[in-house]
């Protein structure tokens, strides 16, 4: 069986190819000057300018943090280049017919067509091709619901005081190292405002794409849920193959004002590297929501790419019985590295939180689950439930918790569930007599670990999930 | 049906079957008791192919193929099936699921097309309220919290699905009370017809009471030694194995 193992495991990234569309591209180098740059080629306001002139001086002052359980050689920041766009951009298409046909062809050979998206699954594309959103559809149908759904360079353009007022409101400029380099240099990403007392109609997805060499890319997502409203957000992510390691820093934010609900899904499969962990991308984002009065952030997550993952989906519980909860499962295959988990910060009384995250872990790869829970001293009568489980595949792969709890409450509940186990020989034997060749025994062990994390995901999004799992590990057992 | 030819096979170096033969003829249901250590787990983990079993000497045919140069799930797929002496859980895993891939597999192997899910939930609840398994336990994980009667009611139930030609019991009667050995007893008979073989591997008469076989094998150190019908079994209660064990020595 190991023979057959090994081969799987080597199994190329599926996703891995490159499209060949003409980009207009910075040289590498990051100073002022590169940020005036950014913000004059986006036709910036003033106030924009200055906050990210802001955040980059703040940068400066920082160092980049060490404290993960990764390992990676130092990032020269100086040879990244942090503007691209797709040339065909600079007329935006009105719609798919317009698009270039080769980024439709990249989407189809990553099996999520475009048009399929959109007409099955009813589903508003922001699509993001490097740096600049190249499309946006069901637009109209959003906005008769006053629903807002746009790229946030166009967020800042027509709706500057909204963007004002709650852009760095939960991520501050200067709230960490790669936090402060995405408000310097954020190329583009989405912007959500859902009004009072509105349920968004549909899901909001929006697919990631990085596609130019040394390009980093820096999203900036900013979602705002006013009182009582709801809406539901997709993000997925692949990336072509390559050979240089590329930095991504994403800072997301989330506002759920008194009694709404955000709903935050992710499937990230970026190219992970090849076997002997060459390539792939890093991966360094901060993502945050805060909530107020009764209000709820879900947060989903199925991260199976990426060389270095350091992300941490957090939830500040301001308001009185507000719920935050985080489900995500983390792969990790070959050489890859991933420290990931959550902050649940209970401020509010009776706040509510729950932590569900399984690690797995194959090949000689490592995987951390580090998680934040904070009970203030006002938050009478809070809970947080965590439930940490890791799977290992084979006997040359890590799996780490790091749990942190602090309690400054003594009526706050907290309660820590951990567990560690592997996919046995008896198990892979069972399914092998039941007809299962190793792959799809393999594929199934692991989506039934995933079975509680997967239950929380949108349905169209749950299927790629389990797709996206066995194309990042089948079979791989030792 | 399956014909073993001076079948050698050790685990970790030791040897624990020493040039064992038996031929199992269509629709015919062999027994092989024989004492603690024999190699009686060991034969039905060769014949199925489970990683950590070192085949030396010998031939095995089953249905005109080699046997032993197909990956265990071929075998498997060819109409071989082992049911466990402890089977192992899958947590997470709905045993419907696991039910439905199983058969899909087995299915696609014979050039049958896969069921439609309805289809396939309709047969997989009516069978198993043949072997008396509540129906709540397809939508559970596994095996996952399953006791030990359950398990085993669990075992009949995958075999009664997937139609093997073979079917191999390793010691299914261990932990049974009368009642769940009744159930399984029952599914066994169900099941047998003119083109299915059985081998019963038992360390106890009692199974043999309920599964009536056309022959009794008695294993001792790694081959058979004695050979009889169903009253052999009997002997045995009676008189022990050491006899034989005496004898071959």
């Amino acid at each position: 069986m190991s023979e057959q193992v090994e081969h799987l495991i080597r199994k190329e990234y599926a996703a891995g190819f490159h499209t060949a569309i003409e980009s207009e591209t910075l040289p590498p180098g990051l100073n002022e000057d590169v940020v005036r740059f950014i913000s004059a080629k986006k036709d910036e306001p003033e106030w924009m300018l200055e906050w990210r002139l802001q955040a980059f001086r703040a940068w400066q002052e920082m160092e980049e943090p060490d404290w993960a359980h990764v390992n990676y050689p130092p990032v020269d920041y100086q040879s990244i280049s942090y503007y691209s766009a797709p040339k065909s951009m600079d007329d935006r298409p009105k719609s798919l017919d317009e698009v270039d046909p080769e980024l439709l062809a990249t989407y189809e050979k990553l099996g999520i067509p475009l048009h399929e998206q959109e007409m099955l699954a009813g589903v508003a594309m922001d699509v993001v091709f490097d740096s600049v959103s190249v499309v946006t559809t069901f637009r109209e149908k959003l906005s008769e619901a006053g629903v807002i759904f746009c790229s946030i360079s166009e967020a800042i353009e027509k709706y500057p005081e909204l963007v004002k007022k709650y852009l760095g409101s939960v991520v501050p400029q200067k709230d960490n190292y790669f936090a402060a380099l995405n408000s310097a240099v954020f190329s583009d990403g989405s912007f959500v405002y859902i009004p009072k007392g509105v349920r968004c109609p549909m899901e909001l997805s929006t697919y990631f794409r990085i596609n130019e060499q040394n390009t980093g890319q820096f999203e900036r997502t900013l979602i705002v849920a006013e009182e009582g409203s709801h809406v539901s957000y997709l993000e997925g992510c692949t990336a072509p193959m390559r050979d240089e390691n590329q930095l991504h820093a994403a800072v997301v934010e989330l506002v759920a004002c008194d009694r709404a609900e955000i709903k935050y899904s992710t499937v990230q499969n970026w190219y992970p590297g090849d076997a002997e962990g060459k390539g792939g991308i890093y991966n360094f984002v901060t993502k945050r929501g805060v909530c107020h009065e009764s209000a709820k952030i879900s947060w989903t997550q199925v991260e199976t790419g990426s060389a270095v993952t350091w992300k941490y989906p957090s939830c500040v519980l301001r308001g009185d019985n507000s719920v935050g909860e985080f489900y995500s499962v983390a792969l990790t295959n070959n050489m890859q590295q991933a420290d990931t988990g959550t902050k649940m910060i209970h401020i509010g009384k009776n706040t509510r939180s729950t932590i569900i995250a399984k690690g797995i872990s194959a090949g000689r790869s490592d995987s951390s689950y580090r998680g934040l829970v904070r009970m203030n001293p006002g938050a009478d009568g809070a809970r947080n439930f965590t439930q940490c489980d890791s799977l290992l595949i084979g006997d040359q792969c890590g799996a780490h918790t790091f749990p942190y709890i602090e309690s400054k409450n003594p009526s706050a509940v907290i309660e820590h569930e951990a567990t560690t186990s592997k996919v046995s020989d008896d198990q892979m034997f069972l399914c092998a007599q039941r007809g299962l060749d190793p792959e799809k025994a393999v594929s199934m062990i692991v989506n039934g670990f995933c079975r509680d994390v997967f239950k929380e995901l949108p349905m169209e999004f749950a299927v790629e999930a389990g797709k996206l799992l066995e194309v990042s590990l089948e079979g791989s057992v030792g | 049906m399956l014909r073993i030819d001076n079948l050698h096979a050790s685990v970790e170096d030791k040897q624990i079957l020493k040039g064992l033969s038996l031929e199992v003829k269509p629709g015919e249901v062999h027994a092989i008791m024989g004492p603690n250590g024999a190699g009686k787990s060991t034969l039905g983990n060769v014949l199925s192919g489970r990683d950590g079993y070192e085949v030396g000497e010998g031939v095995v045919e089953f249905n005109g193929k080699n046997l032993l140069e197909l990956e265990v799930e071929e075998r498997a797929r060819e109409g071989l099936f082992l049911a466990f002496q402890y089977p192992v859980e899958i947590p997470g895993v709905s045993n419907m699921e696991f039910l439905k891939v199983s058969v899909d597999a087995v299915r696609k192997h014979k050039g049958l097309p896969e069921l439609s899910s309805v289809e396939f939930m309709k047969l997989a609840r009516a069978t198993s309220q043949k072997v008396k398994l509540d129906q709540a336990f397809l939508k559970r994980g596994v095996n996952e919290g399953f006791s030990g009667g359950e398990k085993k009611r669990n075992e009949i139930l995958q075999m009664m699905l997937l139609e093997p030609s073979l079917c191999i019991l390793d010691e299914t009667d261990s932990g049974l009370d009368i009642d769940a050995l009744q159930t399984v007893a029952d599914g066994v008979n169900a099941m047998r017809n003119e083109d299915r073989s059985f081998i019963v591997v038992t360390h106890y008469q009692r199974l043999l009471d309920y599964i009536v076989p056309d022959y009794v094998h008695v294993l001792a150190d790694g081959k058979i030694v004695k050979s009889g019908d169903k009253s052999l079994a009997k002997e045995l209660e009676a008189k022990g194995y050491g006899w034989l064990e005496g004898g071959v020595a």
